[in-house]
């Protein structure tokens, strides 16, 4: 939370609706997400109750578990979930592209969900099964090992900054929009929704009231509402579980079915809802290349696994824990540079805390030259007047997202002598300084003494700079798995150990 | 003290009043600001109740799933005397337990007062010449508010060589070594609250308080499975946190003079009336308190238009300011800050302006 979304929360109150945080989207909507409700059993460490999925709004499957405590129905669950989602992966496994003389898949599948309580439950999903062997003792379809493989690979994707093959819709829309209540209540998917597009001519408020109601709004899952478990639900399973029969049985599931159809088809339509409002917002420029990073991880992940390659371990090594921080550091310094760069709002927080500003050029000297060392520098002077409160130390680096590639040295900030007009809306003096900052240029000017055409602003050109840069440094090295450090619990005993067992496949699964 | 219990008792409208346990008393350290919430409790207020009536229900409900799972697996762990857990104790812990006898301490041959039996679990946890004890379900109290209330007695304390532990059973999951940190962190908390109850209990009887370990013994199904697995906790910094909220609850007494005189949230009286005696204790509401306060969303209605009912945290970063109405005013320049109000109001016009100009860049 900062003073900008916290501003932006007090205007969506007042206004009775969302507000835009951010002035483009950045990430990717894919053309054909693979939409995915789940709702697991109350109590239950992850007992599969029941899902919608699909890549259509219009023709979702429905999954039931008649009664999750069993483990064969849940296992069967499995095995037509793998139908679907593993037929959505494969669909992307058929065209390439050479990007730098490697071949990449030309999309990569997108797995979108209700919220980050959704993304665990599918990483739990992924853990029970992908360690599961279809031959031994408790033999499983041969597709729920792969199954529990490319949940692990979605679930994992969310902790890649930057990352959006898997999104989690709560957190997307909240990105973008700030709304009149708490970041708390902007869990609940409806109500985030009934602030940023109310329905029926109500407020945001009155629409965010309305969707806390269960019996209106069912939850979004996974977990379900629990008076919808003691009134409807209890009794169906015990009807289901006393039933005599084949046909009582599978009458009593058809009944479950379409209790559970009710409790997941308003999320359904409102995710999908949802996907169609990120997708009208404008993408970022950053948002292809980061895709195509996401698209290099999945061609990277077939190819592994159609090598033979393992699952995923339940716990990394020292080591690739290790390199996984340093990328996910990485990642993250990346994108909120980038994000920055791209989206004045995003901007408008380094310009509030006085790390970036927007200014005017007021005059230039183009011509300076450092003579000080051996050879002779172009060094132009640029002076650019403000009203942001600057907080750049002498000596910063900055740089404008409007001219990549030219550093700039901060020589001075000083209030301007003479401002040159006050601020037309009668704001008061004391609030916005206006201040001169002294830039002086050191790079991307060309190779002669004197700078090339274009490469330094003109008087009255309106720019930009900030001290945010990427952090484009030399990756760490890391050791080989077989020289772990001692301070990082030495070798491994055995290269076999976080390969699944046998033991794994027979695993309790209560 | 018998004129604090009368108008405890006027404020409840009479009848025995709901007892603490280790949830309400975290969930009361986690706001000890908020008179409201400290009055309907010491009172022994049915909040639930008590929100229905004032026409503000609180989604406090759980699934029977999740009530069965946890009475099962407590059941499980329990039964044969806690034989599992005994088992479970001495493969772990690498103690050697030759005999570890069970105690139930539910009732007094019959009797279930709350005195009697918090007297029982005195004299039998004063005794430490068994080699190993489980006491299952002790009556604890723990001094809230200047006030000794009774704790549900939803544990066991397991003595070993005069060194208890608290054991917590809980049936969410620890899967590959990790559970929800949110389950974690409120079972550390309640757990906690057992250690000082019972750290007070074995200090009134002349022993140390290190006699009761801050490592807390959590019992829990192991990954996808029922079988049990135990994890210690070491609960010292929850209890530092505990006990300095505690400490800054505000007594019973002074919490009374805060409250008009013939108050009373009593359910027999007409909602109005209540809604009227409700609304005149002062409360601190803040979003947490959703998920925590089953009067939270009578205290969310009221504190429309404020800005804490969006976060803390979201009137910090406006300066303090409380209400929507300033904010906007003095962002807009259009309300002449008071001299309090003068750096937030220049932090709120500037986010102003630059909010909309880079709002205006976009379009």
């Amino acid at each position: 939370m900062t003073t900008l979304t916290s501003v932006a929360r007090v205007e969506a109150y007042a206004l009775g609706r969302a507000v835009p945080i951010a002035t483009r989207r950045h990430l990717q909507v894919s053309d054909r997400p693979l939409v995915f409700v789940p709702l697991g059993m109350a109590g239950e460490a992850n007992a599969p109750l029941a899902c919608l999925v699909g890549d259509t709004p219009a023709s979702p499957t429905l999954l039931v578990v008649p009664q999750p405590r069993n483990r064969d129905l849940r296992f069967a669950f499995a095995a037509q979930l793998a139908d679907v989602v593993l037929s959505y992966v494969d669909s992307f496994t058929t065209a390439m592209d050479l990007v730098k003389d490697k071949a990449v898949f030309t999309d990569a599948p997108q797995l979108v969900v209700a919220n980050p309580a959704a993304v665990e439950f599918t990483r739990l999903l992924g853990r029970s099964t992908r360690f599961r062997r279809a031959d031994g003792p408790y033999p499983v379809d041969p597709a729920v090992p792969l199954l529990g493989r490319w949940l692990t690979w979605f679930a994992d994707a969310t902790e890649r900054p930057g990352s959006s093959v898997t999104i989690a819709l709560t957190d997307a829309l909240a990105q973008i929009w700030a709304t009149g209540q708490s970041a708390l209540e902007d869990a609940n998917l409806a109500a985030l929704m009934g602030w940023i597009e109310p329905w029926d001519g109500l407020t945001g408020q009155q629409a965010a009231a309305q969707a806390e109601d269960p019996a209106l709004w069912p939850p979004a899952g996974p977990a379900t509402d629990p008076d919808f478990d003691e009134r409807v639900l209890a009794g169906l399973i015990k009807s289901y579980d006393l039933a005599s029969d084949g046909d009582e049985r599978t009458r009593a599931e058809a009944t479950i079915a379409a209790a559970l159809r009710s409790q997941l088809e308003p999320t359904w339509r409102l995710m999908w809802r949802a996907v169609e409002l990120l997708r009208s917002v404008e993408p970022a420029s950053t948002v292809e290349r980061r895709w195509l990073r996401d698209r290099q991880t999945f061609t990277t992940q077939v190819e592994y696994w159609r090598d033979g390659g393992a699952p995923q371990p339940r716990v990394d090594h020292a080591v690739r824990a290790a390199q996984r921080l340093a990328w996910l550091e990485r990642d993250l310094d990346e994108f909120t540079v980038e994000r920055a760069l791209d989206d004045p709002l995003a901007m408008a927080e380094y310009r509030l805390s006085g790390e970036a500003f927007v200014g005017r050029v007021i005059s230039v000297d183009a011509t300076r030259v450092d003579t000080s060392g051996k050879r002779r520098k172009p060094r132009p002077l640029v002076v650019l007047a403000t009203r942001d409160p600057v907080r750049l130390e002498p000596g910063t680096t900055v740089r404008s997202a409007a001219r990549p590639g030219q550093d700039c040295r901060v020589i001075s900030v000083a209030p301007l002598p003479a401002a040159p007009a006050e601020p037309a809306n009668g704001a008061a003096p004391d609030v916005f300084v206006p201040m001169a900052v002294t830039l002086e240029l050191v790079s991307g000017m060309g190779r002669a003494l004197t700078p090339a055409p274009g490469s330094v602003p003109e008087v009255d050109d309106e720019l930009c700079y900030s001290a945010l840069v990427t952090n484009a440094g030399v990756q760490p090295k890391f050791p080989s798995r077989e020289e772990t450090p001692w301070t990082h619990g030495g070798p491994p005993v055995s290269p076999e150990v976080d390969l699944p067992t046998v033991d794994d496949a027979v695993e309790d699964w209560s | 003290m018998t004129d604090v219990e009368e108008r405890l008792r006027r404020i409840r409208g009479g009848g025995e009043g709901k007892r603490h346990n280790a949830r309400t008393i975290s969930a009361l350290t986690s706001n000890p600001g908020c008179t409201r919430r400290a009055v309907a409790d010491l009172a022994g207020v049915d909040k639930l109740a008590l929100s229905r009536h004032v026409g503000f229900p609180g989604q406090f409900g759980q699934s029977p799933f999740a009530i069965t799972r946890g009475q099962q697996f407590e059941a499980q762990v329990k039964a044969d005397g806690c034989a599992e857990l005994i088992t479970l104790l001495r493969e772990h812990l690498m103690l050697s337990l030759p005999e570890v006898s069970y105690e139930d301490l539910n009732d007094v041959g019959g009797n279930t007062d709350n005195r009697l039996r918090h007297l029982e679990t005195r004299n039998k946890l004063g005794r430490r010449d068994e080699p190993g004890t489980l006491f299952d379900h002790p009556m604890l109290t723990l001094d809230v508010a200047g006030r000794q209330v009774f704790l549900e007695p939803d544990l066991i304390a397991f003595q070993v060589k005069g060194k208890f532990h608290i054991v917590e059973i809980k049936s969410f999951a620890v899967i590959d070594g990790q559970a929800d940190g949110a389950k974690v962190a409120a079972a550390a908390i309640q757990s906690a609250v057992y250690v000082l109850a019972l750290r007070d209990l074995v200090t009134a009887q002349g022993m140390s308080p290190d006699d009761v370990s801050h490592n807390v013994i959590l019992v829990t199904p192991k990954d996808f499975s029922n079988r049990p697995m135990v994890t210690f906790v070491d609960v010292r910094k929850q209890l530092t946190v505990l006990r300095r909220q505690l400490s800054r609850l505000t007594r019973v007494e002074e919490l009374l003079d805060l409250v008009p005189d013939g108050l009373s949230l009593s359910l027999d009286n007409d909602p109005h009336d209540v809604t009227f005696d409700l609304g005149s204790i002062e409360a601190r509401y803040m979003p947490q308190c959703l998920n925590t306060c089953e009067l939270a969303r009578f205290c969310r209605h009221e504190a429309q238009g404020s800005t804490y009912a969006m976060g803390r945290t979201v009137t910090e970063e406006l300066g303090g300011v409380q209400t929507v109405t300033d904010v906007l005013d003095l962002a807009r320049g259009v309300l002449p800050p008071t001299p309090e109000q003068a750096e937030a109001a220049a932090l709120l016009r500037l986010a102003w302006s630059i909010r909309r100009e880079s709002l205006g860049n976009a379009a």
